[in-house]
């Protein structure tokens, strides 16, 4: 996000497809499933996003941001929708707790990181921690003895928590 | 959906420089601050005693709680004017310009004997200074809701009410040019009240005018 306040276009780009997605998944989940009516949202807040750039603090993550638009969007929707009667906005308590968005940056940071770590490192670290192999037989596979293999998913281990801990929003 | 709407927009990003809310913000502010000290100039005329008034400290009090008000108010709207900005403590902070003042007043009020106390409230414009400090509040509240709607704010109420405390603050200001008040205790009452009914009017109107 900071790459593409300063005009990295290419960067940009990567962060709206990977926006885009997240949105349809949020939208889906959130919209009546009829007549394309999350892809309009979608299509809405990418806009959205787009115009009000300038908004993003550039201390802070960059999801939580895109989705408070996304939230916008879809209450606005609402409102217009149902219209005849007016119901003025309250973001502040209605909605603001059903949203996994917290749980979703945890994951993408996750996925980030792994996917920033050598891909043998990642592979092991993936099989003994996440799918808890047995460490003799991830050995066997790799052609390693267990102690080498303790000691690669020892680091990238590290080197995971190190990039957690330490690069905030890398995109 | 097709990526042409990626292509669009990746295609016509430009750089976007860092500071652009505070500095909206700000221009609106005092666009409509100086709107409203031409028409405090022109209407009601500066106060006739301001020579001799600058040397007193109550003078500068005045203006200080004024500037107080609507710094701690944009603050809070700098926050509140982003996605998803809450800014429940900046808001909070509105209450330490109140709560000084409102000490230097009790302090004072104790220093007097009970018959002149009134007399330190009220004033001798008591009726129409909130009036008027509202009525000179609007210049700003209206150059603070241009730039709060070309961001991008999600609590309406909210960011209308932190609005209305900047944009009252911005009119206590230029309404202290005119009036020739000097009592904290009246300060404490009247301007306070002018400026929270301000705060008021966008808490009123803010999820009607404040939406994008």
């Amino acid at each position: 996000m900071l790459r593409s306040l300063d005009g990295d276009a290419a960067a940009y780009r990567r962060l709206l497809a990977e926006l885009r997605d997240r949105l349809g998944r949020y939208f889906a989940r959130r919209a009546p499933p009829d007549g394309g009516l999350a892809d309009d949202l979608v299509q809405e807040t990418l806009m959205a996003i787009h115009a009000k750039r300038a908004t993003f603090d550039r201390t802070q993550p960059v999801t939580p941001w895109a989705y408070a638009i996304a939230r916008y969007k879809l209450i606005d929707h609402l409102r217009r929708s149902s219209r005849g009667r007016f119901r003025p906005f309250e973001h502040d308590d209605e909605f603001a707790v059903d949203d996994d968005s917290a749980a979703a940056d945890a994951r993408r940071d996750i996925e980030q990181g792994l996917a920033a770590l050598p891909e043998r490192g990642r592979e092991l670290l993936v099989a003994v921690k996440l799918n808890q192999e047995p460490v003799a037989d991830v050995a066997r596979r790799a052609g390693m003895s267990e102690s080498a293999v303790k000691v690669a998913v020892h680091r990238s281990f590290l080197r995971l928590a190190s990039r957690l801990r330490g690069s905030g929003d890398a995109p | 959906m097709s990526d042409d709407l990626l292509d669009r927009l990746s295609a016509s990003l430009r750089p976007t420089p860092a500071g652009l809310v505070p500095r909206r913000l700000l221009t609106g502010l005092a666009a409509g601050g100086a709107v409203s000290l031409a028409l405090v100039a022109a209407i009601l005329g500066p106060r006739p005693d301001l020579a001799p008034a600058v040397s007193q400290p109550m003078f500068w009090v005045k203006f200080g709680y004024a500037l107080a008000l609507a710094g701690v108010g944009l603050w809070a709207v700098e926050r509140l004017a982003r996605p998803g900005g809450l800014a429940r403590s900046r808001l909070a902070w509105i209450a330490a310009p109140i709560l000084t003042v409102t000490a230097i007043a009790l302090w004072r009020l104790a220093a007097e004997p009970p018959a002149v106390r009134m007399g330190l409230v009220m004033g001798h414009s008591a009726r129409l200074c909130p009036w008027y400090v509202l009525a000179a509040s609007l210049a700003p509240f209206a150059g603070l809701v241009w730039a709060v709607r070309g961001l991008a704010p999600t609590r309406l109420r909210l960011a209308g009410l932190a609005l209305g405390f900047a944009a009252g603050g911005m009119g206590a200001f230029a309404y202290a040019m005119h009036c020739d008040e000097m009592a904290a205790p009246f300060l404490a009452v009247w301007y306070t009240l002018g400026v929270a009914a301000a705060g008021a009017l966008g808490w009123l109107v803010g999820p009607r005018i404040l939406r994008w």
